[in-house]
């Protein structure tokens, strides 16, 4: 009972330091509001303003009409090109598309000679190339279609296709943006938080004198850990009311205090790294560059820049052990697709284990390097 | 003598400085004379630093003049003239040296910013060695000397240039009393054989400054006294007494108290025995023995560094011993037991309180954590006790620091403990908040019978202690009574008994004025770049020897190339589908068998109702559900129009792309097939081709392995070089640069080279890692490539300093320069979404950012195969970036300290 009187008082302590560390402050407060508008409202993932050429060597009322059939906010205005010229533009980045139409197109067309038209696609681009050229493709299609049925040429298909796109039927990517960038923070910010008060801690000297008092090296890391962890919650939770409902409109279809609580159970094991990393560290500044070369992959593998069926079979498995992936799975399902506890037991399940093997860990780490330590 | 004014003379007029609102100089006036011993004298925190800064020019003075040997420092041209004439020594032993280098790589070092030749500098640093006794040690690293011999390091680093004038800040404080005096032994050696060296020295030590030539005495930022020692010490039996007596305020509130030392008790409180520690093969701590009785207070004497604070963690179960044992109250010291904690006050050598706290806050922390019942009257006590009523509600950090040190040992008895240790517990405080502080742990130890084990440096303290112990590397030489002391060595005081019985324990070596006559003198004639390549050396060895930098500069970019690569990719294959088939007919079975033989899908167990396949999407099982109507198969043999559902989890926006892409194409392969199968005419009447260029299997490694450089190649050499440079900052070898002939240009250039050294070697580290590991070929042509990749370093090393040069310390130059360089480059320079994609304000962010250039060119010469005409242009743009960037690294550089 006493321990435990110890450690919220301790716990305390660390909110009343944080609140005068005004540099953390700032980071806090910007990694909540304005870090995630920018990424969400920045770079959108799917096509959008793809530049691309025509190299119209047929130049019919059909080939006028298809030139026509682009628009934005996918595409910026169709540039005319000399034909044969696509390859030197696309050399120079100036197109990511250039389509060519062939002379006599539409005459062949009408004598159902199958004429061709190419699609030339800088494969370098790599997001935009791949969606934008199925783009490309439906729309040339199309409009060639209407154009034939216009003239009787085909029957209609005998079978259509009734794509729906579930849980985002407007193909909205500033709501996945928004909450993938808010993850992405409380990862970054726990682990800086939690381990730059550690390090703090030692290079003010102040550990030691804490380990003087009838204190275990538990009980200092678990102050700091479950302060942290509900600074971070309690700035995600007003996050997610203010910056993602309010600010961007994102809808969140599941539960909220569901989503809170996976971010809980994730938090203990990002404070844990955050512990982890700073005992291994000897220098705020290594500390630093620890965090950026763990921290970033652990973000990039864990599903929300590309997803995770993009990785090897082996990377697969491996990212198995990552907590953040059964975060950021969770939840995807939970804010997106409303689900509730009944599907993702199991994610938090995971978490919980990863986190408390990994809180172990550091927690016997640091004992090891307080024995070190002088 | 003041009305003497000689060219050479230093005269400070009316000179101010703040720290933000805080004066730490106030209308300050002085003429120095030259070619004397001129002492600083006072308490930490009057402004001796500040103003030795503001003297040699460290500084940027704010208001008022300093001339210093014929001109103003605060003219650049005269500063940079007299620069070589002038030797700086900044306050904490070895702050302006480098601890990763050895003694004669730290005085190369000073050779090289003077601009001096190869000869020239040997000669000089074999005299300065021999004359100081560390030429045996020239290879052992700075960090790992002691004190005594970072002092005389320091030195020769001072003398390497024939100085006409020294400034020594506070050179002996934590030096043990042997050290002090051949130190002052080799100045005055020094004195003699150059009698036209000025010498500038701050001491907290009053007794040293006796022999002084001349001194000034500070108190507050105010200068009050300055003359001969002897004026000022006039009539009264010390300087220290003489300089209390000119200090604003007075005597000390609380007197002390000297009752006898009772009685004291028999039962030993704290023993030692044999206690030893050893840190590899280095024994900080050496087979020591005592034991202290219940309401001694015992002193613990010695220099920095000699082992007292190690012997104070092993008592206080901080550190185990390596062997030996400690015990107190007759038990052995037990980290684990809490019990004896609550019974041990520790006071550690730093303030070790949290100065984001009040003093309040500091003391309710600690009552709680020894949950104490009557916490609000302890306190209450403590602080009418301890005379920190008043500051109740300050900041402990905005404390003095003579009150700071009250409220430590108030933290420290706030539980009544039966044993106090204290690890120099009064370093740097003034004589007035000294005498409170011991006769407040005298109060401690005669009245309420507290055993007191302190340790200190300074004489007139260790005076007080009822017995003390003389500790020098990590043994204890002598142990009793002061006055047994004093007797047994037959000396005048404990100062001298210590040095007797430290030269009984090692010969000093016999001082003499290093020969250091030469008939070169320091030029700066030459424009030569000879300082830049001294950084430039010495930022390599550095680098070199720091593991975690290292494992950074190499490793992280091979760790995040690898993570990139294989975590990144847009191919998606293989991905979950569910089929719900209403129709179970042979077409319907055409259909699904369309997409099970796809790459691009994975069938999963067929689906029972369209409520299950929307629990499958949800719970990500599913990342297409497709839905055959019942009269699938008989509409489509009718020639009827019939149609398919195929639900895509849209959660992800570009998964769920990518997936309708695919399936519209599946789909369309479907029909054809039907139409072929049926005789029918095909429903295409024009196909549309699309031809991927540079790279035509698609696959996603192809074009992200060559864009992955332009990111890590921006990253890991600006972080490093920025950390380079606050690192000087924040551990004040910075110095060195504000008081040494270097330009500023020198000086950032000659720490960029190693870094641009490192950012080539990580470059093509990454071409071969993307040739043999990713498997991409180098179509192109690889000498713009080349050259092209030097010039982006450059660039982006120069960006590094650019950032550097903004923040102060290391933690904000990573942070800041990692998302100032990582966001742009993601965002505007093509990586994502191609420049001729972006619109306005973002395009010409990119089109002024050098990876929109070395993207293009990387991924040119890999994958687009281009060679010399169509990269030639990106190479032009960056190299436009390094110079510039460079450039704007050197105006915003501060030549000065502020």
């Amino acid at each position: 009972m006493q321990r435990i009187s110890c450690i919220f008082w301790l716990g305390l302590k660390e909110m009343m330091s944080l609140r005068r560390d005004w540099v953390m402050m700032a980071l806090l407060v910007w990694s909540f509001t304005l870090a995630p508008i920018m990424e969400a409202t920045g770079v959108a993932s799917s096509v959008n303003n793809a530049s691309i050429a025509f190299a119209d060597e047929d130049n019919s009322p059909l080939s006028r009409t298809l030139s026509t059939a682009f628009f934005p906010p996918e595409f910026q205005q169709v540039v005319q090109i000399e034909p044969g010229t696509g390859p030197e533009h696309m050399d120079a980045g100036r197109f990511i598309f250039v389509v060519a139409i062939p002379p006599g197109f539409e005459k062949d067309l009408r004598a159902r000679r199958q004429p061709e038209i190419q699609v030339l696609i800088d494969a370098t681009a790599m997001e935009q190339a791949g969606i934008g050229a199925s783009y490309i493709t439906n729309i040339l299609s199309a409009e060639i279609y209407r154009f034939a049925a216009g003239v009787d040429l085909v029957d209609a298909p005998p079978v259509d296709l009734i794509l729906r796109s579930a849980f985002n039927p407007n193909r909205d990517t500033v709501r996945f943006a928004g909450i993938v960038a808010l993850i992405g923070q409380i990862m970054w910010l726990t682990t800086i938080l939690t381990g730059a008060a550690m390090i703090r801690e030692r290079e003010q000297g102040t550990i030691e004198h804490l380990l003087a008092l009838p204190l275990a090296p538990f009980d200092i890391a678990m102050a700091k850990i479950w302060a942290n962890a509900a600074v971070v919650l309690i700035a995600a939770g007003v996050s997610l009311v203010f910056i993602m409902q309010g600010a961007l409109d994102i809808t969140i279809a599941g539960s909220k205090p569901l989503f809170l609580l996976g971010t809980a159970l994730f938090l203990f094991t990002a404070t844990a790294l955050g512990v982890f990393l700073a005992t291994i560290a000897r220098s705020m500044a290594q500390f630093a560059l620890l965090v950026m070369l763990i921290v970033l992959p652990m973000l990039m593998l864990s599903g929300g820049e590309t997803p995770v069926e993009g990785q090897p079979a082996w990377l697969q498995a491996g990212t198995l052990f990552l907590p953040s992936r059964h975060y950021m799975s969770a939840s995807q399902a939970i804010v997106f697709k409303g689900a509730g506890i009944e599907t993702v037991w199991l994610e938090f399940a995971s978490m919980a284990a990863l986190g408390l093997a990994l809180l172990i860990t550091s927690l016997v780490m640091f004992r090891r390097s307080i024995a070190r330590m002088s | 003598m003041n009305a003497k004014v000689t060219a050479l003379e230093i005269h400070v007029a009316d000179v101010t400085h703040r720290y933000r609102k805080q004066i730490a100089l106030e209308s300050i006036s002085l003429n120095i004379p030259t070619g004397k011993l001129v002492g600083f004298i006072g308490p930490d925190g009057v402004g001796k630093s500040t103003l030795l800064s503001l003297i040699t020019g460290a500084k940027k003075l704010q208001s008022g003049s300093i001339d210093v040997l014929g001109g103003s420092i605060d003219a650049p041209a005269h500063r940079r003239r007299i620069c070589p004439a002038i030797a700086f020594m900044p306050q904490g032993l070895g702050r302006n040296l480098y601890s990763e280098l050895s003694i004669r790589e730290n005085l190369e070092f000073f050779s090289g910013l003077f601009s001096q030749g190869q000869d020239e500098r040997d000669a000089r640093i074999e005299a300065l060695l021999s004359a100081t006794g560390l030429a045996p040690f020239e290879d052992r690293l700075m960090g790992k000397l002691s004190g005594g011999m970072k002092q005389k390091l320091g030195l020769c680093c001072a003398l390497i240039h024939d100085p006409k004038l020294l400034v020594l800040d506070e050179p002996t404080t934590g030096v043990d009393p042997l050290s002090r005096r051949q130190f002052w032994a080799l100045i005055d050696a020094i004195r003699s054989e150059n009698p036209k060296l000025s010498v500038l020295v701050s001491t907290a030590y009053m007794e040293e400054a006796e022999s002084f030539d001349w001194i000034v005495a500070m108190d507050a930022g105010r200068v009050i006294f300055q003359g001969q020692p002897g004026t000022l010490k006039g009539n009264e039996k010390d300087l220290e007494t003489a300089y209390r007596r000119l200090q604003a305020q007075g005597a000390p509130a609380i007197t002390l108290h000297e009752s006898p030392a009772r009685q004291i008790e028999t039962d030993p409180v704290i023993t030692a025995r044999g206690l030893t520690r050893r840190f590899g093969d280095f024994t900080a701590v050496d087979s020591v023995d005592f034991s202290i009785k219940r309401g001694e207070i015992f002193g613990f004497l010695g220099s920095n560094g000699c082992g007292k604070s190690t012997t104070m963690k092993m008592l206080t179960g901080l550190l185990p011993a390596s062997s030996g044992e400690a015990l107190l109250f007759g038990k052995p010291v037990d980290a684990r037991d809490r019990e004896m904690r609550r019974q041990i006050g520790y006071m550690s050598q730093a303030f070790s309180l949290y100065g984001e706290l009040s003093v309040l806050q500091n003391l309710r922390l600690h009552a709680r954590v020894f949950d104490l019942s009557d916490r609000e009257e302890r306190i209450a006590e403590l602080t009418d006790r301890f005379g920190l009523t008043t500051h109740r509600d300050t900041l402990a950090a905005a404390l003095p620091l003579g009150i700071k040190q009250r409220l430590s040992l108030a933290v420290a008895v706030i539980h009544c403990p039966r044993v106090l240790i204290l690890d120099e517990p009064t370093s740097g405080v003034d004589p007035a908040a000294r005498d409170t502080f011991w006769a407040l742990l005298v109060q401690l130890a005669r009245e309420d019978s507290v055993t007191i084990f302190v340790s200190t440096h300074f004489m007139p303290e260790a005076e007080r202690c009822d017995r003390v112990s003389f500790m020098h590397a990590g043994r204890v030489l002598a142990e009793g009574t002061p006055a047994d002391l004093i007797a047994t060595e037959g000396a005048e005081n404990l100062e001298e008994a210590f040095i007797s019985i430290l030269e009984a324990e090692e010969k000093p070596a016999p001082v003499v004025a290093p020969k250091v006559k030469m008939s070169a003198q320091t030029k700066r004639a030459r424009a030569s770049f000879g300082c830049a390549f001294a950084y430039t050396r010495r930022e390599a060895v550095e680098v070199a020897r720091d593991p975690v930098r290292l494992a950074f500069a190499f490793l992280g970019s091979a760790i995040l190339m690898l993570v990139f690569c294989f975590g990144i990719t847009l191919d998606i294959d293989e991905l979950d589908f569910a089929i719900l088939d209403l129709s179970q007919g042979p077409e319907s079975r055409a259909y699904a068998a369309e997409f099970a033989g796809s790459s691009y899908f994975k069938p999963t167990p067929p689906l029972d109702s369209a409520a299950e396949g929307r629990s499958r999407l949800q719970a990500g099982d599913a990342s297409l559900v497709i839905e055959l109507p019942p009269d699938f198969g008989r509409k489509l043999r009718a020639g009827e129009t019939t149609n398919v559902l195929a639900t895509v989890d849209g959660a992800i926006p570009f998964k769920g792309e990518t997936v309708e892409g695919y399936v519209a194409g599946l789909h369309q392969t479907f029909l054809d097939e039907q139409a072929r199968n049926t005789g029918k005419a095909p429903v295409e009447i024009a196909s549309i081709e699309p031809r991927f260029r540079y790279n035509q299997s698609f696959e996603s490694i192809a074009a992200m392995a060559p864009a992955m450089p332009a990111i890590l190649l921006i990253m890991l050499p600006a972080v490093l070089m920025a950390v380079s440079v606050a690192r000087e900052r924040e551990l004040g070898s910075v110095v060195n640069f504000y008081v040494t002939p270097t330009t500023r240009l020198e000086f950032l250039v000659g720490k960029q080279i190693p870094y641009i050294v490192i950012g080539y070697a990580n470059f093509l580290l990454l071409v071969g890692m993307t040739i043999f590991i990713f498997g991409v070929p180098l179509k192109g042509d690889p000498f713009p490539l080349a050259i092209g990749a030097f010039l982006y370093v450059w660039a982006t090393t120069s960006y590094g300093l650019v950032i550097a040069t903004m923040t102060s310390s290391q933690v904000a130059a990573t942070f800041a320069t990692a998302i100032a360089s990582v966001v742009p480059t993601i965002q505007f320079s093509g990586l994502l979404q191609p420049v001729s994609t972006l619109e306005g304000g973002a395009q010409v962010i990119g089109s002024f950012w050098p990876s929109s250039y070395f993207l293009h060119l990387n991924v040119g010469a890999f994958t687009k195969g281009l060679g010399w005409e169509a990269l030639a242009p990106d190479i032009l743009a960056l190299a436009c970036f390094g110079p510039v960037l460079t450039l704007i690294a050197v105006l915003c550089l501060r030549a000065q300290e502020k």
